[in-house]
């Protein structure tokens, strides 16, 4: 049989994705970031209004949001915390993969960092169903016969935990999203040495997330937490 | 005095350029040519123009009789749609979205925004949300007012808030997009040689613009999505009944929507720039002063949202730090009217259409922007808070301000846009008649608040009426003065004369590519070597 030399489809050395109305990959690499980072800051300030909120009803019903801190599981929020900062360490591994060419480095640490970003919503999960079953849901079956007097604003408090909670893993779902997006690409391979601005971009957003969870966590968890 | 140099039938006849290289509507609604999307977006925003305006005539006409002609439900419904159909579909997007969106590229030397995609996908947005806007318009409005405050919103609220509030949510996210678009564009896409000190004064002012896009819209997102979830769990977050806090609601909304006021004159205030330059044939006075009053404007819309509240239950030291704060923001709006007085001082002045546009903002501009120091000053806002002075001081603003400027700049790149001309006459018959239609039907409005009328009430005191026909008979000729070019630009389409790269002589680099352009701007990247405005001997005759 001759052997004839059937060139190798291979996309992953020379091809850079450069599209038609950039001049450079470097101009291109650094729009990309630009506008990463600009995205992040509108979600900083996205945040901020729910934070401001907290802040705000903290400082006025003091006493109500302290009474609450004794439904919030300080051992699930740690978890989850714990779980989220090794999908951040897994997704920073799988961006240095993708730099390095590494495709099975890049697929392993997404599959990982999905692995960790499923568990943070599935753990979460638990900590909804078991609020609904204590009946801390407000609006649909709240009571608060340990502290009557609270009822009313501690209310305020847990609405609050479900927004933004909920908008946090309302990101992570999109997070997740992403990740496939990403995953399918990288077994496709292409995504190398000169072009991984995808996996970079998107491993931003996923620290972002991550980080928002490191301010909720002492927020809605830990404060109030003294006389344990 | 500058003419138009129409250039021959045979330049732009059988060239390709944006509008002919594809046709039918697949090849409008999947594009990605920042062109493109300007004149989708154009279609639209003039189309909630029309509906807005239509809500404006019906309550003027109810506004005849002092008793009230509708019910005052439905006035209320009236009167709370044309604002928010005006701010949030109208005068945000009016500028960026079109004007801005089809120049900016071309003049930092690109090729296109930097993500065009995203730039498309933005139009998208804001068609979703126009139409649940409209959904809430059809099925009978809303009557909280445009700023949705709680607890018109929350506790009394009657009527289609939530899909009108999801609409505003929506288009918010359109517009964070444009303005992210716009940085990233202006930070790394400028050709070869076109410094920060060389950018034409209209990308200075939408860049920051985009600026005050990008770090205010997502408060208001985040405040108008608690509105909803507390309608829906029924839980007090802004609801006074239930331990929220009205003040709160007015709290996060201005700390967008002062921004957002800025986010309607800054784009406006850019166009003007270069329409006086031009038509004054000299380099803008005082460049990097204009250029800065920008940004300045920019920062210190973040820190006046307090003057909206102060007869709301704020702090008086809070109060006094935000009244010396919004005086601030007249300094560099008074330098902008300055420069531009002095740019014309010795210049070759014309009065073409878009002058005469330009011309008329900076009367009314000054004016609405005079006013506002009325307002921001502590006692003589608790007398004028809430009534129609303020209602004819922000038209003087948006409408005298920012419609102008964006009239006066569509007659300006209506050339470049269409590779065609409109007819002249008509054009400054209707430039005249917008000017003359504004005046009647706002100044009263001015005398109207001093006299002690309040906003919002569909029904006055019987000594009032004369003045409010007045102002009903100049909303009538306001309407006619914008009716006129919607009928002759939409003529000149097909029978306007045809024009040459550059009809007005004015520097930039639009003028330098064919009209309309081609899809990608330009055939090679430009190599900038001048400053902005470079107009020739005239510039040193002033120096």
């Amino acid at each position: 049989m001759a052997e004839t030399v059937v060139p190798i489809h291979d996309h992953t050395v020379e091809e850079t994705h450069l599209r038609h109305h950039f001049a450079t990959p470097e101009q291109q690499m650094d729009a990309a970031t630009l506008g990463m980072w600009t995205f992040l800051i509108t979600e900083v300030l996205f945040f901020g209004g729910m934070f401001t909120a907290y802040a705000i009803y903290r400082g006025i019903y003091p006493a109500a949001f302290a009474s609450t801190s004794e439904f919030m599981n300080v051992k699930i929020g740690a978890t989850n915390t714990v779980v989220l900062i090794c999908s951040s360490l897994t997704m920073a591994m799988a961006v240095r993969s993708a730099q390095l060419s590494n495709r099975a480095g890049l697929i392993k640490y997404l599959i990982g960092t999905m692995i960790f970003g499923t568990a943070f919503l599935v753990i979460k999960g638990f900590e909804y169903h078991a609020k609904w079953v204590e009946h801390l849901v407000p609006g649909f079956n709240f009571a608060f016969p340990e502290h009557p007097e609270f009822a009313h604003n501690a209310q305020i408090l847990f609405f609050l935990y479900f927004c933004m909670t909920g908008m946090h893993a309302l990101h992570m779902i999109v997070g997740l999203g992403l990740l496939t997006y990403l995953l399918i690409q990288g077994s496709r391979r292409v995504f190398h040495a000169n072009y991984y601005a995808p996996v970079e971009m998107i491993g931003l957003y996923w620290h972002f997330v991550d980080i928002v969870w490191i301010f909720l966590f002492p927020l809605l968890y830990l404060i109030g937490h003294w006389h344990l | 005095m500058a003419t138009i140099a129409h250039g021959t039938p045979e330049i732009a006849a059988e060239t390709v350029n944006y509008l002919n290289v594809e046709h039918g509507w697949k090849s409008w609604l999947f594009t990605t040519d920042h062109k493109r999307i300007a004149v989708l977006y154009l279609i639209s925003i003039t189309l909630m123009f029309f509906v807005g305006g239509l809500m404006a005539v019906l309550f003027r006409i109810n506004l005849l009789e002092p008793e009230g002609i509708f019910s005052p439900e439905t006035y209320n419904r009236l009167f709370s749609m044309h604002g928010i159909i005006m701010v949030f579909f109208f005068l945000v997007p009016s500028i960026p979205a079109t004007l801005a969106n089809f120049l900016i590229p071309i003049m930092v030397g690109a090729k296109d925004l930097a993500f065009p995609r995203v730039n498309l996908l933005s139009w998208y947005i804001y068609v979703i949300g126009a139409l649940l806007t409209m959904y809430a318009v059809i099925r009978g409005g809303v009557d909280t007012g445009w700023t949705f405050y709680a607890p018109y919103s929350s506790t009394y609220s009657n009527s289609y808030v939530l899909a009108a509030a999801f609409g505003v949510f929506t288009a918010g996210f359109s517009s964070i997009l444009t303005g992210l678009n716009f940085i990233v564009t202006v930070h790394k896409m400028r050709a070869p040689g076109m410094s920060w000190g060389r950018l034409p004064l209209f990308v200075w002012s939408n860049y920051a613009t985009g600026l005050i896009q990008v770090l205010g819209t997502p408060v208001l997102a985040i405040v108008l999505l608690l509105l909803a979830f507390e309608r829906i769990a029924h839980v007090g977050i802004f609801d006074p009944n239930i331990g929220g806090d009205p003040i709160l609601f007015q709290h996060l909304f201005w700390f967008y929507s002062h921004p957002a006021v800025y986010i309607m004159i800054l784009p406006g205030m850019g166009v003007i720039s270069e329409i006086i330059s031009c038509f004054s044939r000299k380099r803008v006075f005082g460049y990097s002063f204009v250029a800065f009053s920008s940004m300045a404007i920019a920062v210190l819309s973040f820190v006046v949202w307090g003057h909206h509240m102060f007869l709301t239950g704020q702090s008086m030291y809070t109060s006094l730090a935000f009244s010396f704060l919004s005086m601030m923001v007249a300094v560099p709006s008074a330098i902008k009217v300055f420069n531009w007085t002095a740019t014309m001082y010795k210049g070759s002045v014309s009065f073409d259409t878009p002058m005469l546009y330009a011309f008329g903002f900076i009367g009314l501009f000054t004016i609405g922007g005079l006013t506002g120091l009325h307002l921001a000053t502590l006692g003589t806002d608790i007398a004028l808070h809430g009534t129609y002075f303020i209602v004819a001081h922000f038209h003087y603003v948006m409408v005298g301000g920012m419609v102008m400027a964006f009239m006066g700049g569509l007659h300006f790149w209506w050339p470049k846009i269409t590779g065609r001309m409109y007819p002249e006459a008509w054009s400054k018959f209707a430039a005249l008649i917008v000017f003359v239609g504004f005046n009647l039907t706002f100044f009263p409005q001015f005398i109207l608040g001093y006299l002690g009328m309040p906003r919002r009430y569909h029904a006055y005191p019987p000594e009032f009426q004369a003045l409010n026909v007045l102002s009903s008979a100049g909303a009538s000729i306001l309407g006619v003065g914008y009716l006129i070019p919607m009928v002759y630009m939409i003529w000149s389409l097909k029978n306007g004369p045809k024009v040459g790269p550059n009809p007005w002589g004015a520097a930039g680099l639009e003028w330098k590519i064919p009209s309309p352009p081609t899809t990608f701007n330009f055939d090679e990247t430009p190599i900038v070597t001048e400053e902005a405005y470079n107009y020739g001997p005239l510039e040193e005759v002033i120096g």
